[in-house]
């Protein structure tokens, strides 16, 4: 039998991982970069592949609906990150408390976990709606709505509306890491803190808040890549409605691509995306590397 | 243990409760809307509990083969399973070996590999879809099982072997050193130690790799069109979207499609929230 | 662990792959829509009817929404097994010659056929002279009113054109009968198009003009979008139309909570069966309104045809499908939720029994549909609309600075 060095096998047992990596990922990237500079359709795209040059640059830099569509995932992600992060922060500290009932409650947490994401979106239109929504009637019987609101039709709230969606679904994630990291604190420590006179937000930021926050600075990162990617939650609630008010870019390279049918500038669209998400991945690598060398 | 007062006592609870019916309400919402007639969820106002109850959404779902709705239901549900299952297991069979490489045998241009898989996961699926589309149209694989195997695996290998590399790290790389003067070779080290201790966390990674492919919905998309390979979450997507008037047998497909990872999820809870929180403390 | 997940995997692939019918039966695959016009039990019903006659075919039907139609034929354009049957929207014929998505058929449809059948329904499957499929589903908006409502407010006839309309709304509003009078489907989608193009013909607009430049932005197209603004801005429309499609809009009518809809032929047999609909046995139907001085009655294009993909491996059983479901004798079968594109279906008492009153609105809609632009970038020009008009009904914007940044756009494309 051969013996390889170990360097060799090292590289064999890493082949298959790098063939899947390169070939749906890596050479589709660069194919991407290509179509960018091409005119190439949707129809026959091996046969409509002519060079243009920065065109669909230009036209996409230029194009104001494309520049909302930033806007609006912009917004869609500080709303729903910043709201899942507080609350689940918050929600893995009452977690960390005893009580009767606690063990139910987190395992509850894994219900809108593992709900797919568009039985979620489903699920929230149907709450919202405009006329026998859920939503409308609980506000109006408790009295806390004077009459039926449009929800999802109201350009101002749409993406809030989308958001809360979003929020319900992701926030026992950051709950369930922070609980994670909460349950490493040492009894002692707090105990120590609380001999010393520390009140309840003193403890929180001595002892608390530097276990959690590297991990949640994790999560932070991890919701962000994740929400900037955010389709099939619009796709199936509002499809970038109303007034293009919920329209995301990754909506929007949809429709330039497959249903306009320009894949070469949909790969422009789909490149500038690209761009904005290196850099959170780049923040997220650094993050975890930095985590990794101090603990 | 710091005591605490009645007024805390009051809001732990309270809190608690509260938790507890904004995570429960919306899904029982649901359900309570599957087993409606359309009349009792379009009556003003709006009543909670249904005056009669029926499973009959349920039925035309998956009872009754000659409907479209179960046709198109049941075989959504043979893709997503097909899909899942295979995209998970030709998944861990790669990540397997690169993450005991990565572990055991790591190298400076090698450990710079793990951050381009991180990395490659994390991609906005924007940015590969297009070539992806057009190479299935030439090979052909459009609309078949394979074409979302091949694209799920883009994903989920670079997720696994995270994972799982992170994992093997806690294992005592002594294990691996008796065997290896015995002459074993490095598969045989994982197959026969390895694999064994990292049991708990291969069944993370199958877990996660399972749910991330059967919640899939942008790919499934673009590359299936009708019931040959479309997966639940298209299937449901379009379901919804076509009948608007139909409350009713839309929440009960939405229900349907929730079980399955839901029951696994919990089967598998302490795997689930040690998947997740690998991915989040650990590089 | 890898091992038992194989076998498991395995397992169930033995399971659910059998196949999914007899290996031996040519297998078409077509692609309809789930809402409006014919139900999924019709075509269900229909095409049973063609598998019973041809043995050796066996029909996978996907019913896709009206919004993912179109997307859906382009997708599966580059399948190698996609669809060999679409269902296809008048809008799209354009687009889809210029990119070669469907087949010809100019030379299967005979001289006889073209005179038997309605002239607004060709247009549907016409582009450039040639025939890229059968017609199916002739269709038009028309003005459906609830009777017992329009007695109430002592409204003895519905409105006939639309500034009457406004004001037996706000009668009704005035005595409290319907809190919105109004309801339409003016979500973001091509329902809003259709509802903007039957004002737009009645007050005499035009979308493009002669060289195809667009004009909606004055005269007539311009009033139709004010119409529209005007009748949220007095309360008389639900303002929750502007995030209803045609399925809402039936629910809205059917509950009883609006005196007036704007809807598709449908909703007539649906809005009238008890087991629908709260409102059965009241509901009148009339051709959609004109305007004083321009046009007696109003109507929108809104057919469909039926196609042959161009890369279908089956094109004539697939053309033997689309001529048993676009038939005289299957059409005047299942003429309850579309009319039969046969002319002389008309006159059939078969058809007219029981809904004379459609067939009556039928013919002044039909005769008045307008079309809505046949060019290749439609679907763009029709997003850039949408979002127009969208903002012009939430206040935004004035319909004129709207409608003039569509403008804009439209004439941008080729």
């Amino acid at each position: 039998m051969v013996r390889f060095t170990k360097a060799t096998t090292a590289w064999l047992l890493l082949t298959p991982m790098m063939t899947i990596i390169i070939g749906v990922v890596g050479y589709p990237l660069i194919k991407t970069v290509y179509y960018s500079f091409t005119a190439a359709h949707l129809a026959s795209p091996a046969t409509t592949d002519r060079w243009v040059g920065f065109k669909n640059y230009i036209k996409a830099l230029g194009n104001s609906k494309f520049l909302d569509s930033i806007e609006n995932t912009a917004y869609f992600v500080s709303v729903s990150v910043s709201a899942e992060i507080i609350i689940g922060v918050l929600v893995a500290l009452l977690l960390n408390q005893a009580f009767k009932g606690r063990t139910l409650l987190r395992a509850l947490l894994i219900l809108p976990l593992a709900l797919p994401t568009v039985v979620n979106a489903m699920m929230w239109r149907l709450i919202y709606g405009p006329d026998f929504g859920a939503l409308n009637a609980l506000l109006t019987q408790v009295g806390l709505l004077a009459e039926y609101q449009s929800w999802l039709g109201d350009p101002d709230l749409a993406l809030w509306m989308v958001a809360i969606a979003d929020i319900w679904k992701n926030f026992p994630l950051v709950a369930l890491i922070t609980l994670a990291a909460l349950q490493t604190i040492s009894k002692d420590l707090i105990e120590a803190a609380t001999l010393d006179g520390a009140n309840t937000w003193q403890r929180f930021w001595t002892v608390v808040f530097p276990a959690i926050v590297a991990p949640v600075s994790v999560a932070l990162v991890l919701r962000t890549i994740e929400a900037f990617k955010v389709f099939d939650i619009i796709y199936v609630m509002t499809r970038g409605g109303p007034a293009n008010s919920t329209k995301t870019v990754s909506f929007h390279v949809y429709q330039e691509a497959f249903a306009y049918m320009r894949i070469g500038s949909g790969a422009s669209y789909a490149l500038i995306v690209v761009l904005i998400s290196a850099l959170l991945i780049a923040t997220y690598l650094w993050l975890i590397k930095k985590q990794g060398n101090t603990t | 243990m710091i005591k605490r007062s009645k007024i805390q006592t009051a809001i732990v609870y309270s809190s608690a409760i509260l938790l507890g019916l904004v995570l429960l309400c919306p899904v029982l919402w649901l359900f309570i809307m599957s087993v409606s007639s359309t009349k009792d969820l379009t009556t003003l106002p709006l009543s909670w509990i249904p005056a009669d109850i029926s499973f009959n959404n349920y039925i035309s779902l998956i009872g009754d083969f000659d409907s479209t709705s179960a046709e198109s239901f049941l075989y959504a549900l043979r893709n997503s399973l097909i899909v899942a299952i295979s995209a998970t297991v030709l998944s861990l069979s790669v990540a397997i070996p690169a993450a005991y490489s990565l572990s055991r045998l790591p190298g400076k241009r090698r450990s710079s590999l793990l951050f381009i898989a991180i990395a490659t996961f994390m991609m906005p699926p924007v940015a590969l879809v297009l070539p992806l589309y057009s190479a299935m149209a030439s090979l052909g694989l459009l609309n078949t099982h394979i074409a979302l195997i091949a694209v799920y695996c883009g994903v989920l290998v670079p997720f696994t072997t995270w994972l799982l590399k992170s994992n093997f790290d806690a294992i005592p790389i002594d294990l691996d050193e008796a065997p290896l003067i015995d002459g074993a070779n490095r598969l045989q080290i994982i197959w026969y130690i390895t694999l064994p201790i990292a049991k708990p966390a291969l069944g993370a990674a199958a877990l996660m790799a399972v749910l991330m492919a059967w919640d899939e919905f942008f790919y499934a998309l673009l590359f299936t069109n009708d019931i040959r390979a479309k997966t639940l979450p298209v299937a449901i997507a379009d379901f919804a979207a076509g009948r608007v008037a139909d409350y009713g047998l839309i929440s009960a497909a939405g229900i349907l499609a929730t079980i399955p990872p839901v029951s696994m999820a919990y089967f598998l809870q302490k795997s689930l929230v040690s998947g997740l929180m690998s991915g989040s403390v650990k590089g | 662990m890898k091992k038992s997940k194989l076998l498991m995997a395995a397992a169930l692939g033995a399971l659910v792959t059998a196949s999914p019918a007899n290996a031996e039966k040519t297998q078409l695959s077509a692609l309809f829509m789930a809402q409006a016009a014919y139900s999924e039990q019709d075509i269900e019903n229909m095409t049973e009817a063609f598998e019973k006659a041809n043995p050796s075919v066996d029909v996978k039907m996907e019913f896709v929404p009206y919004e993912a139609l179109h997307d859906k034929i382009v997708l599966s354009h580059n399948a190698s097994e996609g669809y060999d049957v679409v269902l296809f929207d008048v809008i799209w014929p354009a687009e889809f010659a210029q990119y070669g998505l469907l087949t010809d058929v100019s030379d299967k449809i005979n001289s006889a056929t073209k005179e038997e059948i309605l002239e607004g329904a060709w247009t549907t499957v016409e582009y450039g002279g040639k025939y890229y499929g059968m017609p199916w589903i002739v269709d038009t908006k028309y003005l459906f009113y609830n009777e017992k409502m329009l007695k109430e407010a002592g409204i003895s006839k519905p409105p006939v054109t639309w500034s009457e309309l406004t004001t037996q709304a706000q009668l009704i509003k005035d005595k409290g009968i319907v809190d919105y009078p109004l309801v339409w489907s003016w979500s973001q989608s091509e329902a809003v198009i259709c509802d903007y193009a039957t004002f737009l013909s009645a007050m005499g607009g035009e979308f493009l003009d002669a060289d195809g430049k667009p004009v909606f932005q004055q005269g007539g197209g311009l009033k139709a979008l004010e119409y529209m603004v005007d009748s949220i801005k007095l309360g008389l429309t639900n303002p929750n139309s502007r995030e209803y499609s045609e399925e809402d809009v039936r629910r809205t009518f059917s509950s009883g909570q609006a005196a007036f809809a704007v809807n598709w032929t449908y909703m007539y047999n649906l809005a009238n069966d008890p087991k629908e609909s709260s409102v059965a046995g009241h509901v009148g139907i009339a051709p959609a309104p004109g305007a004083e001085g321009i046009s007696t009655a109003s109507a929108v294009n809104g057919s469909m045809g039926l196609g042959i993909t161009s890369k279908s491996k089956h094109k004539e059983l697939a053309w033997k499908y689309i001529q048993h479901l676009s038939s005289k004798p299957v059409q005047e079968d299942f003429a309850k939720l579309s009319l039969p594109v046969w002319k002389s279906s008309y006159e059939n008492p078969e058809v007219t029994k029981g809904q004379e009153e459609l067939l009556k609105a039928a013919k002044v809609g039909l005769a008045a549909m307008y079309p809505r632009p046949t060019k290749a970038s439609y679907q763009e020009m029709s997003s850039a609309l949408q979002v127009a008009i969208q903002e012009a009904l939430l206040g935004s914007k004035e319909p004129a600075e709207a409608l003039n940044e569509a403008a804009d756009v439209a004439a941008d494309l080729d």
